[in-house]
């Protein structure tokens, strides 16, 4: 398996190519270096996730294999061109405001205004359509999930798990610790960019 | 067209909508894409026209205007008016007759396309029904009318009817063999697995030999492919099929070659199957 620095590849079936990163933050520039050399890569799907960045649908994954590891992993591919900021008017009204501000050993009055200092950074899709994974909580201010999901959580909620925040897209089963809702809609499938939170897209959250 | 008995499970499929799993879209599409492309190309249509994908027992419908209809996939007894026709050909139903597609005879699922194709608004470029997101036209029900677009010229020439249900599939190992137990790992090839009865359009259930694991760690979300064989806490391994979720959280011991991925669009639950790696 090929590797250079912190990258390493592995094959995926006959078409697919995954790459293995160290952490979040180069997944985050390794996506960004691949989407900006898209043409040579002819990837169906380009897929970043938490460590990693699946190219799927390769015509020629040995090129591919190749190129990637040919990527400098210097400090050009760590600091990707910033994404377009959107800012995302919240009502801090969730049920779970008291839960959080628990974990955290603050007041609720400080869930929300730690919430709304950070600028964010979608890092990957996943779970449902236009579900952003929202990085940018400092280490010591991750969230545990709730012990039981909600059997439906509504489209607009704004949650907390794990390293993320993140904007329910559409109504589903979830256990993410509820703050807050929007009434931006980020996913309209209607539109060519049906998804409001995609991968790089820099976000704040501000008060209603 | 009119349903009227759309069976356990119809759904409108094409072939689906990758190029969006970076946004959490899944692929959709038809299970048994060469079958659709087949049906396509028998009544005229392009192969990436929309037409129905039943599961085991069959649909039945009307069509307003006559139309060149074909049903391909898994084997079944198609009848116009009441009269056998053939399967896996075009046949030319005349308006308002009824079109039944009998329960599938091998197999699990048929596919029948209808000249100029189900012309239902598409949802991020496919008309297909994703069970996963929700996403595209709502599962057939009974009474419900869905357009269909303009024929085109019949075609010409003659196709090969495809080969019979087959009971192999081959993979290659990876991306994450090296999770798992090299004894685990060697004993695929040649394993026999049996269909669980809660396989869907998003996975096919394996029962069998766990496949254990050599490495104790959680794996961060990583992008799936079509194919991908999951393996869960369990051991007992599940195959991604088209409406699978674009990321998963389980290492990934192995990959469903392409060729072969009808092959789980057609195994119906408990049904048995032998694996093989070759890559």
């Amino acid at each position: 398996m090929p590797h250079n620095g912190g990258v390493r590849t592995r094959r995926v079936g006959e078409r697919g190519l995954l790459v293995e990163c160290a952490d979040g933050a180069e997944a985050a520039a390794a996506y960004a270096a691949l989407r900006a050399v898209a043409d040579r890569v002819r990837a169906v799907d380009i897929v970043p996730a938490a460590r990693t960045v699946l190219l799927d649908g390769l015509d020629d994954v040995e090129a591919v294999e190749a190129l990637v590891t040919g990527l400098e992993p210097g400090p050009a591919a760590e600091s990707p061109p910033p994404g377009r900021l959107v800012e995302i008017p919240v009502v801090y009204d969730g049920p779970d405001l008291a839960e959080v501000a628990g974990q955290w050993g603050v007041e609720i009055d400080d869930v929300v205004r730690i919430h709304e200092e950070i600028e964010f950074v979608v890092a990957f899709c996943g779970f449902a359509p236009g579900f952003g994974y929202c990085t940018g909580l400092p280490a010591d201010r991750e969230v545990r999930r709730r012990s039981e999901p909600r059997a439906r959580v509504p489209a607009g909620a704004v949650g907390l798990a794990g390293p993320y925040t993140c904007v329910y897209p559409t109504a589903s089963p979830g256990g993410w610790q509820l703050i807050g809702t929007t009434t931006t809609r980020v996913w309209r499938p209607e539109l060519d960019a049906p998804a409001l939170l995609a991968p790089g897209t820099r976000v704040r959250f501000i008060h209603a | 067209m009119e349903v009227l008995d759309a069976g356990v499970l119809t759904t409108v499929q094409d072939l689906g909508r990758p190029g969006w799993a970076h946004l959490g879209v899944p692929r959709s599409g038809a299970l048994d894409a060469p079958a659709l492309r087949l049906a396509n190309r028998l009544v005229g249509n392009e192969e990436h026209a929309a037409g129905l994908e039943t599961t085991l027992d069959g649909v039945r419908f009307r069509l307003d205007r006559a139309a060149t209809v074909a049903v391909t996939g898994a084997h079944c007894v198609v009848r116009v008016a009441g009269r056998a026709v053939a399967w896996g050909a075009g046949v030319t139903v005349p308006a308002g007759a009824e079109v039944d597609v009998g329960a599938a005879t091998s197999g699990l699922r048929s596919y029948v396309a209808v000249a100029g194709g189900v012309d239902v608004e598409p949802v991020l470029g496919s008309r297909s029904t994703d069970l996963l997101a929700g996403l595209g036209p709502p599962v057939l029900a009974g009474g419900q009318r869905i357009p269909l677009g303009p024929p085109r010229p019949a075609p010409h020439g003659v196709e090969t009817v495809p080969p019979a249900v087959r009971s192999t599939i081959r993979l290659r190992l990876g991306p994450r063999a090296d999770w798992f137990t090299p004894a685990s790992v060697d004993a695929l090839d040649a394993a026999t697995y049996a269909v669980g009865p809660d396989s869907n359009r998003i996975g096919l259930r394996l029962v069998g030999r766990s496949i254990e694991r050599a490495v104790d760690l959680e794996l961060p979300s990583e992008g799936m492919v079509l194919g991908a064989v999951q393996v869960p806490p369990g051991g007992q391994p599940v195959v991604f099929l088209h409406d699978h979720p674009t990321t998963g959280g389980y290492p990934v011991v192995a990959v469903v070659v392409t060729a072969d991925l009808p092959v789980c669009a057609q195994a119906r639950p408990g049904d048995r199957l032998t694996l093989r790696v070759v890559g």
